[in-house]
């Protein structure tokens, strides 16, 4: 144990923390009597300040990680360093867009908030620890819970906050069950000392606690069938706040999930024994792991089912932006799942030898997602939020003729919902093509190519939702011409990340490179 | 004239002529004059160089350039006799129909842009020696015929130009699969090539080993490409009405110009390349030649109308043609066969010219007829014509004798020598034949008698004869007449080698 | 050279997009000067590519990790194909002449397909094909969708759903290829070395000639081809039938026959008749052909008739590709030229010449107007439009057709027996239609005849002229001297063959 290391860690999460108490203390302290407008901007500015600083100290760390007897209990790992980064510029992103809003006057505690609940996603993205890992995910949580009721005028705003609580405490609860299960099994919090300790035989105490851990994690990042709150709470929340839910804490929750994944399978870690002994080796791992794939499996295939038909059938553009995000999380899950070789396809050491690239590939692909659609998403729920703040509405007709009375969103939308069916030049594409490319690249057998066909196939789907939306935008005839005006900051912002989309969808390598550099 | 491309210049000239027509609206007729008479001028060129070339009997003017070799498609023209008198006879008729069109007073530039390239049509199939080529032309001449029917036409010109074209399409798609096929088995559309192959039998052995026992098939699709052309009973339904729902310039293109293109075709591509397979068949075509014969002689007898009289007429007349043509189907044994198969292919060629230009000019003179009485036609609504209009009834009489085949005039020799060749070839046919001969004499001698004697119906009084234009315009082509019938040796000298060239070429 | 046809095409898209609106006559030339550049880049590049094989002009590392490249290479058929989508942007600005709706926006989607079939056209890595093929496919939406008639929503969802399950099978091809390749590449010439096991390729060929075909318009998967060339816009649907069905059929041939051969190997068992994946295909084509032709001739609504003659002209293509010989496909890609012309003159003809003045594509509506005397321009131009696509010879299609015929016969002559029928259908539907929409006998109903006399109908415009002229002419000339093209075609096609197809 070394505080220094732990105090280096967690700097990141410091310099939140700080700058949410600094937004406290000037907007309730200086800015009382001062207009809505400015205190809106100076509490977003000290929380893009904020994420600025995070950001710095990120780029301070020195690749050591923070041990509690010789265990990693918080790491400097890349998926670690990726995910924070992305939180960080979702975060401010979240936050620039808020400086047209005007749903509440508690605008300081608004970005507070958001700023200690993007801690507590730095936090789990780096967290080996079960303890660590609940608590941050408590201190994301019960952020996101605040955030979703703070439009405190809107019946709405009350139900989708009580809804995600009570779900959210509920799948908490299962959530620390199943680590007990984990910690009964194995005597230990940390995940590497798990991987280490836990019997090489199949228990089904440790079924049971698969079970429970993936409807913990499954909640949060809204995988069928834990979404039930998504529709509700997107649809319910403030625009920033269904914005943040959207992204950042879905970046935090897949990066938690891949760190367990990671490190509770570490496949072919200094092997250099005889060929027969890793087959069985590998057999017995299947033995334990094998279930929890299955569980991750039928998640994701049912999340994209799910998410993308029930899509379809929307007429909220947010409950539907819920039910996609639910196909997307399908999506996601799928690289995060299929990590592993099935029993059959193992009897040659070279698997053995080689499957860290893949498994590495796979989290490259899973990262490079998440990244990409968390940038997208508060771009789309940018958009929208203007849409609803000029009309009133978030419904599909009101998006009416947005060609004419507002080009530049219009074309923003184009960008963004085009990106999120996954056509190419855009990111989106990219992504999904990197995401499938990974999957197969790391087993080709029928199982996870009858997934990737599924997926590919219920992405055609996809489109025919989003299209409903851009035909609303383009197509059909306006009923209402007036011009759609939005603040100059919300437009640049928008339009920034609608070119971020083109550009890293023609040149992917810009971000692909930069992940994988922070493996080297 | 070798270097000078003539026969693609002689197919272009009536193109240019039609583009320059169209555009020249009330003074298109006068284009199409020039053009035409300009073809003429051409095509005689053709005909006496061609008479009087190195070539004995054989190609002239040859233009061979590779077009598209994957296909064997070939840029390959030439003519004989046969193909030469041909462009004449089309320049001629062409030339009439031109002439007796100067009532044409809706959209004349279109009208005469399409019988230009109709008459480019004629030309250019007249002329290729390549499947492709000439399948172009013969389709290129089908176009324009549709629409002067069916712009042009009578009242009921919608279903008779409809009927027309589905017809001649249909006899198209044959000979292309007929055609296809033999490519197929011999990678060439070249006709020469292609008759050399069939002399020695090597096209039926390629054809059979690479499609199997097909070529009788493929003889009677050609056949019926043709048949549908000339037309041959039972392929003949579309003629009455196009005929007589045409305007009567066009009829005079389509039984002068157009019907020849299907004997033409039987004679330059179905006997050289199937003429084993016709063989074969042959008793079944001669019954169905012999049918054409008596049948279009018998519905000719029936008719009200002259236009369908002579529409009938043309049936009949065509048949003798194809008479001689299927007689002459047999392996010849000694030299009196060979003789008779001679005279019968002579009179076969010389026929089709006759028929062009006495058919042409017979529908001109209904087109007179029609002018002057405000359309009508009917053989009963005319009567005593000889009075009002001496002339035109002389010179109508002299036309009509023609194709009751008088001698003297170019309908005998023609029919004479068919009938010499196919009475030691196919005595029975062509005494059963007789019938229609004797048939149609009765006809035409009762077309003479209601049109031109007896009392003169209350719209035929005042009947103006032939004023003089058309009197010099007719007057050239009954000349002809006269001339072709009293020294047929004109033609027959010209197209004699030919005749014997393709004879020693075809393997019955 | 031809890598400029995208670039520019790309550019003038933006450009347009970002134009002030309000001119509409400045977006029109501006999209002509591109277009017309873009023709004259292909054409140089047409012409400078005669007598060369594959020409790699652009080879750029575009993501390294994952050995992907921006290659653009061009052989004989994309040459060609290239010549074609040049034609068809010209002819499409000049029938878009009197788009007054949001013309810079319609410009800008209408130059961004251009730019992205051209893009398809000249790729050589199979994922940047896949770009620009979905690329290609956005456009079209928005061009039916906005600006398009009859039930035009509807029709670009179709379109647009059918598109994009067709491209999600050629992806999930693409993937498994890429995984299973072990080249670590993308592009098309090294997966072409890559030697697939049987297998693999047997489920691997359907799946991605399938995805393809969709947007060939194979049957029975044709049924978004009628429907979106029916709503969509003239322009849009000159290029639709033009040259989004030649990405299909490209698509194909390049990705699906080319790397995937054996995947046409007999399965080593008959069932019910089928022996492989060739027989089936080459079924589905001619059933396309014939079913195409006989639906064609029921049709009351005069563009209908013209849609599902797309569906027939275009299952020659398949046909000729399934006869894996050279002069069949051969034949498949001088048909894919051929219709790509011709569909576009007659959907000109219908939707721009006719539609426009008359407002209605009944044909028994059109049979009273008596349209050849109050539009003989439009009446000639569709006889020669028509001529060209009954397959009459001295047009293009002739020879195509002819050849495939050729082809398809060395292979079993039943497919050929079968053609010949959809081709004679084929001229009556033809014919039928142009009888019924130009000569019609019919009686004018006395409004029809006040509106006669009283409105004559606007006069055709010298865009017009132009477009049918040079539609018409190419397809003239290829038809008169197929040389032109087949001299490029037949090296391309023959080292296709020479490359494992067999």
């Amino acid at each position: 144990m070394n505080y220094a290391d732990l105090f280096r860690v967690t700097l990141p999460e410091t310099a939140l923390e700080i700058a949410a108490l600094m937004v406290l203390v000037v907007d309730l302290g200086f800015l009382r009597k001062a207009a809505l407008k400015v205190r809106v901007a100076v509490a977003a500015l000290l929380g893009v300040a904020g994420c600025g600083a995070a950001l710095w100290t990120v780029g301070l760390q020195n690749g050591n990680s923070f041990f509690v007897d010789g265990w990693e209990v918080l790491v400097v790992s890349p998926v670690a360093l990726t995910a924070q980064v992305g939180i960080l510029v979702l975060t401010a992103l979240t936050l620039l867009l808020l400086i047209d809003e005007n749903f509440t006057h508690h605008v300081g505690e608004f970005v507070a908030v958001v700023l200690m609940a993007a801690a507590g996603g730095l936090l789990i993205v780096a967290a080996q620890d079960l303890l660590v890992i609940f608590i941050g995910l408590e201190l994301l949580s019960l952020g996101l819970y605040i955030l979703t009721a703070f439009a405190k005028s809107s019946g709405k705003s009350a139900e989708a906050a009580m809804k995600y609580y009570l779900f959210g405490g509920m799948s908490a609860a299962f959530l620390l069950f199943g680590f007990s299960y984990l910690y009964g099994v194995s005597g230990s919090t940390n995940l590497a000392e798990i991987e280490q300790s836990i019997p090489l035989v199949g228990m089904p105490l440790l079924y049971v606690a698969w079970v429970l851990i993936v409807a913990g994690l499954g909640f949060k990042v809204a995988a069928v069938p834990f979404h039930l709150w998504a529709p509700d709470t997107y649809e319910g929340a403030p625009a920033p706040a269904a914005a943040f839910i959207a992204s950042v804490s879905k970046v935090a929750s897949f990066a938690l999930l891949l760190n367990i994944c990671n490190g509770l399978f570490q496949p072919g870690r200094d092997w250099n024994g005889p060929p027969q002994l890793i087959n069985e080796i590998l057999r017995n791992e299947f033995g334990r792991w094998q279930p929890l794939l299955i569980i991750l499996i039928v998640v994701a295939a049912a999340s994209m089912v799910v998410g993308n038909l029930a899509a379809l059938a929307q007429v909220s553009v947010r409950r539907l932006l819920a039910y996609s995000a639910i196909a997307h999380a399908g999506y996601i899950l799928l690289g995060v799942a299929v990590r592993r070789p099935y029993a059959g396809q193992v009897d040659t050491i070279h698997f053995v030898l080689d499957s860290f690239g893949p498994a590495l590939r796979s989290a490259n692909a899973v990262l490079f997602y998440i990244l990409t659609y968390g940038l997208t998403t508060i771009g789309a729920f940018g958009v929208v939020a203007v849409v609803e703040r000029a009309t009133g509405s978030d419904r599909l007709d009101s998006f009416l003729g947005l060609h004419k009375r507002n080009p530049v969103l219009a074309a923003v939308l184009l960008v963004l919902f085009l990106s999120l069916a996954g056509i190419p030049p855009l990111v989106g594409f990219y992504a999904k093509f990197n995401l499938f490319a990974a999957v197969l690249g790391v087993s080709a057998g029928p199982v996870p190519f009858a997934l990737v066909a599924l997926a590919v196939a219920l992405s055609v789907v996809s489109l025919y939702y989003y299209l409903q939306v851009l035909k609303r935008a383009y197509v059909m005839p306006a009923v209402d011409e007036s011009p759609i005006k939005a603040h100059p900051v919300t437009m640049a912002v928008l339009v920034a990340i609608a070119t971020a989309v083109v550009v890293l969808g023609c040149f992917p390598a810009l971000l692909q490179n930069w992940i994988e550099s922070c493996y080297r | 004239m070798s270097g000078i491309p003539v026969l693609s210049l002689l197919t272009v000239l009536p193109l240019v002529g039609a583009v320059i027509a169209l555009g020249s609206g009330k003074h298109a007729r006068a284009v199409a004059l020039v053009t035409t008479i300009a073809g003429l001028a051409l095509t005689l060129v053709v005909w006496t160089e061609w008479s009087r070339g190195p070539v004995f009997g054989g190609y002239g003017f040859i233009e061979q350039h590779a077009w598209a070799p994957s296909l064997g498609i070939e840029y390959h023209l030439g003519v004989d006799g046969l193909s030469a008198l041909m462009l004449v006879l089309s320049a001629i008729v062409t030339l009439m129909s031109v002439d007796a069109a100067h009532r044409v007073h809706h959209q004349p530039g279109l009208y005469f842009a399409l019988v230009l390239t109709l008459e480019s049509g004629l030309f250019g199939s007249f002329t290729a020696l390549n499947f492709f080529h000439w399948f172009l032309f013969w389709e290129l001449s089908l176009i324009p015929a549709f629409f002067l029917i069916k712009l042009w036409g009578g009242t009921r010109r919608g279903p008779a130009a409809t009927q027309f074209f589905i017809y001649t399409m249909a006899g198209s798609a044959a000979l292309l699969v007929a055609f296809l096929a033999v490519f197929l088995a011999t990678g060439s559309m070249d006709f020469p090539h292609l008759t050399l192959l069939a002399s020695t039998g090597e096209l039926e052995q390629l054809v059979t080993a690479h499609l199997g026992p097909v070529m009788l098939w493929l003889a009677i699709g050609v056949l019926a490409g043709f048949a549908v052309k000339v037309p041959m009973i039972p392929f003949h339904t579309w003629l009455p009405a196009a005929y007589a729902e045409a305007p009567s310039p066009v009829t005079m293109l389509l039984t002068g110009a157009m019907s020849k293109m299907g004997i033409y075709g039987l004679l330059r591509i179905a006997l050289p390349l199937f003429g084993h397979q016709i063989a074969q068949i042959r008793t079944p075509l001669l019954v169905l030649a012999v049918a054409t014969v008596v049948m279009g002689a018998w519905a000719a007898a029936a008719q009200k109308d002259l236009k369908r009289v002579f529409a009938y007429m043309s049936v009949n007349h065509l048949g003798y043609c194809l008479l001689g043509i299927f007689a002459l189907a047999v392996p010849a044994a000694g030299a009196a066969a060979i003789t008779s198969q001679a005279a019968a292919l002579n009179g076969v060629i010389f026929q089709m010219f006759s028929h062009g230009i006495t058919a042409a000019a017979l529908f001109w003179f209904v087109a007179m007829m029609q002018e002057r009485t405000g359309g009508h036609r009917g053989i009963g609504q005319f009567g005593g014509l000889r009075k009002p209009a001496p002339v035109l009834a002389g010179l109508m009489g002299i036309a009509l004798f023609s194709s009751l085949g008088l001698p003297g005039l170019n309908g005998f020799p023609g029919e004479f020598l068919i009938f010499r060749g196919v009475f030691p070839l196919a005595w029975v046919a062509a005494t059963v034949s007789v019938l229609g001969l004797l048939v149609t004499a009765a006809v035409i001698l009762t077309v003479i008698q209601k049109v031109f004697t007896g009392p003169v119906p209350e719209h035929c009084v005042g009947f103006p004869d032939l004023h003089h234009g058309e009197r010099m315009a007719l007057v050239p082509v009954i000349g002809l007449m006269f001339l072709v019938g009293l020294l047929p040796q004109l033609i027959v000298a010209t197209v004699n080698p030919t005749v014997m060239n393709l004879l020693a070429h075809w393997r019955f | 050279m031809l890598a400029w046809t995208i670039y520019l095409s790309f550019a003038g898209a933006i450009v347009l997009a970002i134009l002030p609106k309000g001119k509409p006559a400045l977006a029109r030339w501006l999209a002509l000067s591109v277009a017309v550049a873009g023709l004259a880049f292909a054409i140089a590049g047409f012409i400078a590519g005669v007598g060369q094989g594959l020409t790699v002009f652009v080879d750029l590392p575009w993501m390294p990790s994952m050995g992907i490249h921006f290659l653009l290479a061009a052989d004989g058929i994309s040459r060609v194909l290239v010549l074609l989508t040049g034609l068809a942007a010209v002819a499409g600005v000049l029938f878009s002449w009197n788009i007054e709706l949001r013309t810079n926006e319609f410009f800008a989607f209408f130059l961004a397909l251009i730019g992205g079939v051209y893009g398809v056209f000249l790729s050589f890595d199979l994922l940047l094909l896949f770009v620009f093929y979905e690329i290609a496919i956005v456009p079209k939406y928005f061009l039916i969708a906005i600006w398009g008639s009859t039930r035009r929503e509807y029709a670009a969802m179709k379109l647009a759903i059918y598109s994009f399950a067709g491209s999600a099978m050629v992806l999930i091809g693409l993937l498994a290829a890429y995984a299973n390749s072990g080249s670590h590449s993308t592009s098309l010439i090294e997966l072409g070395h890559a030697g697939f096991p049987v297998g693999f390729q047997m489920w691997c060929f359907p799946l991605v000639f399938t995805g393809f075909a969709i947007l060939a318009g194979m049957w029975p998967f044709h049924t978004w081809a009628p429907t979106g060339h029916v709503a969509a816009p003239t322009a849009a649907s000159m290029l639709l039938a033009g040259v989004v069905m030649k990405l299909g059929a490209y698509g194909c041939l390049r990705v699906g026959i080319a790397l995937f051969p054996r995947g046409l190997d007999p399965w080593g068992f008959s069932f019910i008749g089928f022996g492989s994946w060739r027989d089936v295909f080459a079924v589905l084509a001619v059933v396309g052909i014939v079913y195409g032709a006989l639906v064609a001739l029921a049709q009351t609504d005069f563009k209908f008739v013209i849609g599902y003659s797309s569906v027939s002209h275009m299952g020659f293509v398949l046909l000729g590709l399934m006869t894996l010989n050279q002069i069949g496909m051969t034949g498949a890609v001088l048909q894919m030229f051929s219709h790509g012309i011709i569909a576009g003159l007659l959907f000109a003809i219908v939707g721009r010449i006719v539609y426009d003045r008359t407002h209605t594509r009944q044909l028994a509506e059109l049979e009273t107007m008596h349209l050849s005397r109050r539009l003989p321009f439009a009446a000639w131009a569709f006889v020669i439009a028509g001529m060209a696509s009954m397959g009459l010879p001295g047009f293009s299609g002739f020879v195509a057709e002819l050849q495939v015929l050729v082809g398809a016969w060395k292979v079993n002559p039943w497919w050929v027996l079968a053609a010949g029928i959809g081709i004679v259908v084929g001229v009556a539907y033809t014919w039928r239609a142009l009888q019924k929409a130009f000569f019609g006998d019919a009686p004018a109903s006395p409004h029809m005849l006040e509106q006669e006399q009283g409105h004559p109908l606007a006069a055709i415009t010298w865009p017009e002229v132009t477009g049918v002229v040079l539609l018409a002419g190419a397809s003239l000339a290829v038809g008169l001297y197929p040389r032109i093209l087949l001299d490029t075609i037949e090296p391309a096609v023959k080292a296709l063959l020479a490359g494992g197809v067999q």
